[in-house]
C-alpha cells in the first residue's frame, strides 16, 4: 500500500489524460463497425463464389452426363430361323456357334422395314443396332437352344449416333454434310420410332461392361473393377505401414537430428507432384519386381507409395492432438508405453487418423497422372478378374474417354466423373459418420 | 474438516536412528536436470510408512519434479537426467533391475488435473488391475472396483452408473475417481501432484478428509500450493525454493517454529 502511495505520480499520465471528445469516440466506433461490417461482406461474397462456382461445376457435369444413364433400344421381332440357325437339326453347340446370326438379324430388320430391302437400305438398317447385336443373338441361342424356331421380340441397342439423335443431341436441321447422322438414318430412326420399337431403359451397360471402342457398348466396369482393387492394395499398404510409421515417430522415437530429418522428409514427401510417385512406380515395380504393366497391383503400389506420407503425417497430427494427461493418467497406473499407445493414445487418434485415412484414400482415388506411367492408361476391353489383369481406373477412363472425338463419349465421360464424384462423396460421408462414431470428449 | 492446525501424530522426541522405522521411501543427494538446467540440488527426504509428507514451495521450485522422481515419471521427458539414490523399501528404484511399470503399480499417482480415461466409470477403475492381471474375472473385477470407489468415497454417488463416461462426474467426483483409479492397483505409495488445485473448497475438503483416511493404508506424498492444506493433511513437511531442500521435518514445526528464516517467510506469505 505505500508502495503504491509513494509512486502516486507513476499513474498520473494515465489517470490525468483529459477525456477525449464523444464526437471522436463515436466516429473512432463507427469506423470499427464498418470494417467489421466490410469484413463480413468480404467473406460472405467469397463463400457465395465459392458455392456458385462448384454448383455450376455439378450443373455442367450433372447436365452432360445425365443422359448417359439413359439408353434407348430398338425392340425386333426375330424369328430364329432353324433353316439358318441349325440346319442339320442336331443343336451341335459348335454349329450353333458358327451359324450365321448376322442373316437372321437382317430378316428381322427386313421384317420391320419391308421396303427397304435393298443393298444399301439393309446396310443403313444394319448400322442403326449396335455392332454388337448378331452377337448377341448367338449367344442368345447358346443360353438357350429351345428359342430356335420361334419368333421372339428382342431389345437391341441403338447405335450411338441414333441413340443422341433421340435424346436430341443431334440437330436435324443443319446441314446434312455437317452431321455425321445422314437424313436417311433420321429417317429410318423415326419410323421406328412411330412404329414403337424404341424402348428406353437404364443404362445398364455402363455399369457391367468394360470399355469399347463402340460408345453404347462402352463401360465402366474394368475402371470400376481397377479403382476398387488399386483401393484395396492402397489401403491394406498404406494404412498400416503408415499409421505404425505415424505411432513410431511420435511416440518412441528419441527426438534427435537424424529424426528430425526423416519428420522434414516425410512433410516434403505429401507434396511431391504425384507423377514423380509414377514414375518411381514405373521404375521399382515395374522394373525392378516385374510387377505386369497396367496391372491394379502396380497402380495399387505406387497409389500407396503416394498415400504413405499422407497418413503419417494427418496421424501424427491426430496423436498430436491427445492431451498428454491421458498419457500420464495411463503412465501413471503403470501402463508401458505400448500399452499407452495401444489402450489409449490410438482408439482417441482413430477418428482423425480414419478422416485423414480415408481423404488420402480419396485422393489417391481421383489420381490419374501416376497411373499413366505404369501404362493403366491401356485400352481395356476385358473386366479384370484380379489384381494382376490388366486394368484401368476411373478417372483414367474420365481421360480416355474425354479424348474421344464421338458425342456419346463426351456425355459418358460426363457421366464417368459423376460415378466418380459419387465415390468421392460416399468416402467423405463415411469419414463424417467415422469421425461422429468414434469422436470422444475429455 | 479440522480448521485448526493439526497436531502431529508421530512422537516428537528424536528417536534414536537404529529404533527407528526404515523409511517407506527415501531420497539421497537427488540431482536433476532438463537439459543443461539444473533442477533439483541435493535433495534428501525420508517419507515414513502410512504418513503424508507435504511438498511446499513456490511455482518452478522443483516440488513437481521431485514427486516425479518417486515413480519415475520423468523417465518420459527428453532430456532429463537424475542423480542420486531413491530408495522403495531399500531398494534403488532406478536400478536397473527395477521395471519402471512395476515400481508405478507400487507407487502410483494422483495429478493436478481430474484426468479420468475418456471411459466408463467401471472400465476407469478396472484398467489399471486389468493390465496388471490383479483380477481373472468378472465377480473379481466388480469387487476391486467397488472397493476402490468405496475407498475413494465415490461408491454412492456412483454405484448406479458405472456404465456412464467418467468425465460426465463434477470436477471433485473426478478427482475422486482418479484417486479410486490408483488405489484400484494397491499401490504402497500415493503420490498426489496438487490434486485439489483445480477444485471448489467443498471438494477439496472432501478430498482432504479422505487423504486422512487413506493415510491408514497407503504412504502419501503431496504436493501443495495451499499452506492451511499441507498443515491440515501431512505430518511431515517440505519446504523447496529454486530446487534446494531448504526444510524439511514435522509439519507443526514448520509451521508454528521452522528453523529457517526463508520457510518463515513463505509460510506467512512475505514472499511466494
Amino acid at each position: 500500500m505505500t508502495e503504491l502511495v509513494s509512486n502516486g505520480g507513476r499513474f498520473a499520465a494515465i489517470t490525468q489524460r483529459p477525456p477525449r471528445p464523444e464526437a471522436v469516440v463515436a466516429a473512432h466506433t463507427r469506423r470499427r463497425y464498418a470494417r467489421e461490417r466490410r469484413f463480413k461482406l468480404i467473406g460472405m461474397g467469397a463463400v457465395i463464389v465459392a458455392i456458385g462456382l462448384l454448383a455450376i461445376l455439378l450443373a455442367t457435369v450433372l447436365s452432360n452426363g445425365a443422359g448417359a444413364f439413359q439408353q434407348n433400344y430398338a425392340v425386333l421381332d426375330v424369328r430364329f430361323d432353324p433353316a439358318e440357325i441349325d440346319p442339320s437339326g442336331n443343336r451341335d453347340p459348335e454349329a450353333l456357334a458358327d451359324a450365321d446370326y448376322q442373316a437372321v438379324l437382317n430378316d428381322a430388320l427386313v421384317a420391320a422395314f419391308p421396303d427397304m430391302d435393298d443393298r444399301q437400305g439393309r446396310r443403313a438398317m444394319r448400322a442403326m443396332l449396335s455392332n454388337s447385336s448378331a452377337l448377341q443373338l448367338r449367344q442368345m441361342v447358346l443360353d438357350d437352344p429351345s428359342l430356335i424356331g420361334s419368333t421372339v421380340p428382342v431389345r437391341f441397342l441403338l447405335d450411338d449416333e441414333r441413340d443422341q439423335y433421340l435424346k436430341g443431341e443431334v440437330d436435324p436441321s443443319l446441314a446434312e454434310a455437317n452431321r455425321r447422322l445422314k437424313d436417311r438414318d433420321i429417317a429410318l430412326v423415326d419410323r421406328l420410332a412411330e412404329q414403337g420399337r424404341i424402348e428406353t431403359g437404364f443404362n445398364w451397360t455402363l455399369f457391367t461392361n468394360a470399355d469399347s471402342r463402340e460408345p453404347e457398348q462402352a463401360g465402366l466396369r474394368a475402371a470400376l473393377v481397377g479403382s476398387f482393387w488399386m483401393m484395396l492394395i492402397c489401403f491394406l499398404l498404406s494404412v498400416p505401414v503408415g499409421v505404425a510409421a505415424a505411432v513410431y515417430l511420435e511416440e518412441f522415437a528419441p527426438k534427435n537430428r537424424w529424426i528430425d530429418l526423416i519428420e522434414v522428409n516425410v512433410n516434403n514427401l505429401a507434396a511431391v507432384p504425384s507423377i514423380v510417385f509414377g514414375l518411381l512406380g514405373l521404375a521399382i515395380f515395374l522394373n525392378l519386381f516385374g510387377v505386369p504393366r497396367s496391372a491394379s497391383l502396380a497402380g495399387g503400389l505406387t497409389l500407396a507409395l503416394m498415400t504413405l506420407p499422407v497418413i503419417i503425417v494427418v496421424t501424427r497430427a491426430a496423436l498430436r492432438s491427445i492431451p498428454p494427461s491421458i498419457r500420464a493418467a495411463a503412465l501413471g497406473v503403470g501402463a508401458s508405453p505400448l500399452q499407452v499407445v495401444f489402450h489409449h493414445v490410438l482408439p482417441l487418434a482413430l477418428p482423425g487418423i480414419l478422416t485423414g485415412t480415408i481423404i488420402g484414400m480419396a485422393r489417391a482415388l481421383g489420381e490419374t497422372a501416376p497411373l499413366l506411367m505404369i501404362g493403366m492408361i491401356a485400352f481395356i476391353a476385358n473386366v479384370p478378374s484380379g489384381p494382376l489383369d490388366p486394368a484401368t481406373a476411373l478417372p483414367v477412363q474420365v481421360f480416355l474417354w474425354s479424348d474421344s472425338p464421338e458425342r456419346a463419349f463426351t456425355e459418358r465421360m460426363a457421366a464417368a466423373i459423376i460415378v466418380l464424384l459419387g465415390f468421392l462423396i460416399a468416402m467423405n460421408v463415411i469419414a463424417v459418420l467415422l469421425r461422429k462414431k468414434f469422436e470422444r470428449t475429455w | 474438516m479440522a480448521t485448526a492446525i493439526k497436531v502431529n501424530d508421530l512422537p516428537k522426541t528424536e528417536v534414536p536412528a537404529a529404533q527407528r522405522p526404515a523409511p517407506k521411501m527415501s531420497a539421497r543427494k537427488v540431482n536433476l536436470w532438463y537439459g543443461q538446467k539444473q533442477a533439483l540440488f541435493d535433495v534428501d527426504i525420508d517419507v515414513a510408512k502410512n504418513s503424508v509428507v507435504a511438498l511446499i514451495g513456490p511455482s518452478g521450485c522443483g516440488k513437481s519434479t521431485f514427486l516425479r522422481c518417486l515413480n519415475r515419471m520423468n523417465d518420459t521427458i527428453d532430456g532429463c537426467r537424475i542423480e542420486g539414490d531413491i530408495r522403495l523399501d531399500g531398494r534403488d528404484i532406478y536400478d536397473r533391475s527395477v521395471d519402471v511399470v512395476q515400481l508405478r503399480q507400487q507407487v502410483g499417482m494422483v495429478f493436478q488435473k481430474p484426468n479420468p480415461f475418456p471411459k466408463s466409470i467401471y472400465e476407469n477403475v478396472a484398467y489399471g488391475p486389468r493390465i496388471h492381471g490383479l483380477a481373472t474375472n468378472k465377480a473379481e473385477f466388480d469387487e476391486i472396483v467397488e472397493t476402490s470407489l468405496k475407498g475413494a468415497g465415490l461408491w454412492n454417488e456412483v454405484a448406479d452408473r458405472l456404465s456412464q463416461p467418467g468425465n460426465s462426474l463434477s470436477g471433485g467426483q473426478q478427482q475422486r475417481l482418479c484417486i479410486a483409479r490408483a488405489i484400484a492397483v494397491a499401490p504402497e505409495v500415493i503420490l498426489m501432484d496438487e490434486p485439489c488445485s483445480a477444485l471448489d473448497p467443498i471438494a477439496t475438503a472432501k478430498i482432504e478428509e479422505l487423504i486422512d483416511e487413506l493415510r491408514q493404508h497407503f504412504t502419501i506424498c503431496i504436493v501443495t500450493h495451499n499452506m492451511q492444506q499441507a498443515a491440515r493433511v501431512s505430518q511431515k513437511t517440505a519446504f523447496f525454493h529454486l530446487g534446494k531442500l531448504i526444510e524439511f521435518g514435522d509439519t507443526d514445526e514448520i509451521f508454528t517454529n521452522p528453523k529457517q528464516q526463508m520457510t518463515q517467510d513463505y509460510i506467512t506469505g512475505r514472499f511466494g
